[in-house]
């Protein structure tokens, strides 16, 4: 317990994305372009958890997120909350939600898809929330979890 | 229905399809009519697909309209470079309705959240077909009278056929039974049964063409293609197994009717042509009524 509690009140100003499955965490890194980010940053891989059996942590100084930022995590990591901290302490905490469609972030996996085809953006409806199964507003294929490509 | 896009069968309730397949039957009795006059069609086909193209253009000729076009990419700007959406806008400014076949899937969707005239969808490569099913529709109510509660044999290539997935979706608002009939490296797909499980719809799957057809009012065909089977061994195997020929047709149903998207290649043993309970080719001209329907649906005209 006592970790856990270092571990999170070791930022002044920023995020905490807890609750991301570990094997998620790159792509995670990846969606958010934290390898871009100039702040301090502190990631944590395979912790347990009973939810998610190894969850990662990552923990970003003086970065706060956009809706749509966090839309793009949804779909890797679509139980992931974020914890808003202010001067050392949790002021906001948000539950990542899986949105009902997805536009302009993820890759239709058929190559015979229109968005691949011609510059159009990509629209979706997600029609699993769980196991994240996207169904294409164009094509009308389903791309799932094991497929998904972020943009 | 008046100025909507027609892409998908999904984007039609099923007394969209009632009303389409009535004014269908007015057409029938009366085909030739000068309600299309002074209207531009266009048909743009971004691939050949000469059957679909003609039903069409007769449908629209029967009333008075007009048509413009093309009938492949290459004769047209695609070839240039031009992307659908320049291409799609500017025949828009040309016409009053578009009739669009391409070959990528979602093409025709694209194309109506572009265009500033109604679309429809005369096949985007894999994915719909929407007024071949409301033909096979309509030849179902009119050689059953009815659409309700129907034994419908789908057979030969039923993981890929577009034809028979919305055929299959369409007739699922109409408690129908199913016998699937297909090699098995072509069965329906999971997803489509476990569709008919959430409706409480009945189906059963079968290897063996005959086993079904004594039950059926209604027998879909379609053609196994050897390119779907990555054996070629498998397919030599099964290749003949899923020909229907006259003589299975004894012990049928007499309001049995068979049905196929055409074009046919030997699914159908052409000794099967002359039985009167061969439909294939009624359906086709189906298809222009059925045509003739949804344009003057879509333009307000009935």
């Amino acid at each position: 317990m006592k970790d856990k509690t270092l571990s999170v009140s070791a930022i002044q100003e920023g995020t905490v994305i807890d609750h991301i499955p570990a094997n998620s965490l790159f792509d995670v890194i990846n969606i958010l372009k934290l390898d871009k980010l100039k702040s301090q940053i502190t990631f944590g891989s395979n912790f347990l958890s009973k939810q998610l059996g190894r969850k990662a942590i990552v923990k970003i100084e003086g970065k706060f997120f956009s809706a749509e930022e966090i839309n793009r995590i949804s779909l890797v990591a679509p139980q992931a909350k974020l914890n808003i901290i202010h001067d050392y302490s949790v002021t906001e905490k948000h539950i990542v939600e899986v949105p009902d469609t997805i536009e302009g972030i993820a890759k239709c996996m058929n190559p015979k898809c229109i968005t691949n085809n011609e510059n159009v953006s990509t629209k979706f409806k997600v029609v699993d929330k769980q196991n994240v199964a996207l169904k294409c507003h164009y094509c009308e294929k389903i791309t799932d979890r094991k497929h998904l490509e972020i943009l | 229905m008046k100025n909507k896009s027609l892409v998908s069968i999904n984007d039609f309730s099923k007394e969209d399809y009632l009303a389409i397949l009535e004014t269908a039957a007015e057409f029938e009795k009366d085909p030739v009519q000068n309600i299309l006059k002074g209207y531009v069609i266009a048909t743009l086909f971004f691939e050949p697909s000469t059957r679909t193209r003609l039903s069409f253009e007769s449908a629209i000729n029967k009333l008075g309209g007009r048509v413009i076009g093309f009938t492949d990419a290459a004769s047209s700007s695609v070839k240039k470079g031009e992307s659908l959406k320049d291409t799609i806008i500017t025949v828009a400014n040309y016409s009053d309705l578009i009739v669009m076949r391409h070959p990528i899937e979602g093409s025709a969707r694209y194309a109506s959240e572009v265009s500033g005239v109604p679309i429809v969808n005369a096949g985007d490569g894999a994915n719909q077909h929407p007024t071949q099913c409301l033909l096979d529709l309509y030849s179902i109510k009119k050689t059953q009278g009815t659409l309700e509660n129907l034994n419908i044999a789908l057979v030969g290539d039923l993981k890929y056929g577009r034809t028979v997935h919305s055929l299959l979706m369409a007739m699922s608002s109409f408690n129908p039974t199913f016998n699937f009939i297909s090699p098995p490296e072509l069965q329906m797909p999971s997803a489509y049964k476990s569709s008919l499980d959430d409706k409480g719809i009945k189906y059963y799957e079968h290897t063996n063409l005959e086993e079904a057809l004594q039950y059926a009012d209604i027998v879909y065909m379609t053609r196994v293609q050897k390119e779907r089977f990555s054996d070629p061994m498998e397919y030599e195997k099964v290749k003949n197994a899923y020909i229907l020929k006259n003589s299975m047709l004894e012990g049928t149903k007499d309001n049995l009717r068979i049905l196929h998207p055409l074009p046919r290649v030997n699914e159908i043993d052409t000794d099967v042509d002359s039985n009167p309970k061969a439909y294939y080719f009624q359906q086709a001209l189906n298809g222009v009524y059925t045509r003739q329907a949804i344009i003057a649906k879509i333009l307000g005209l009935k």
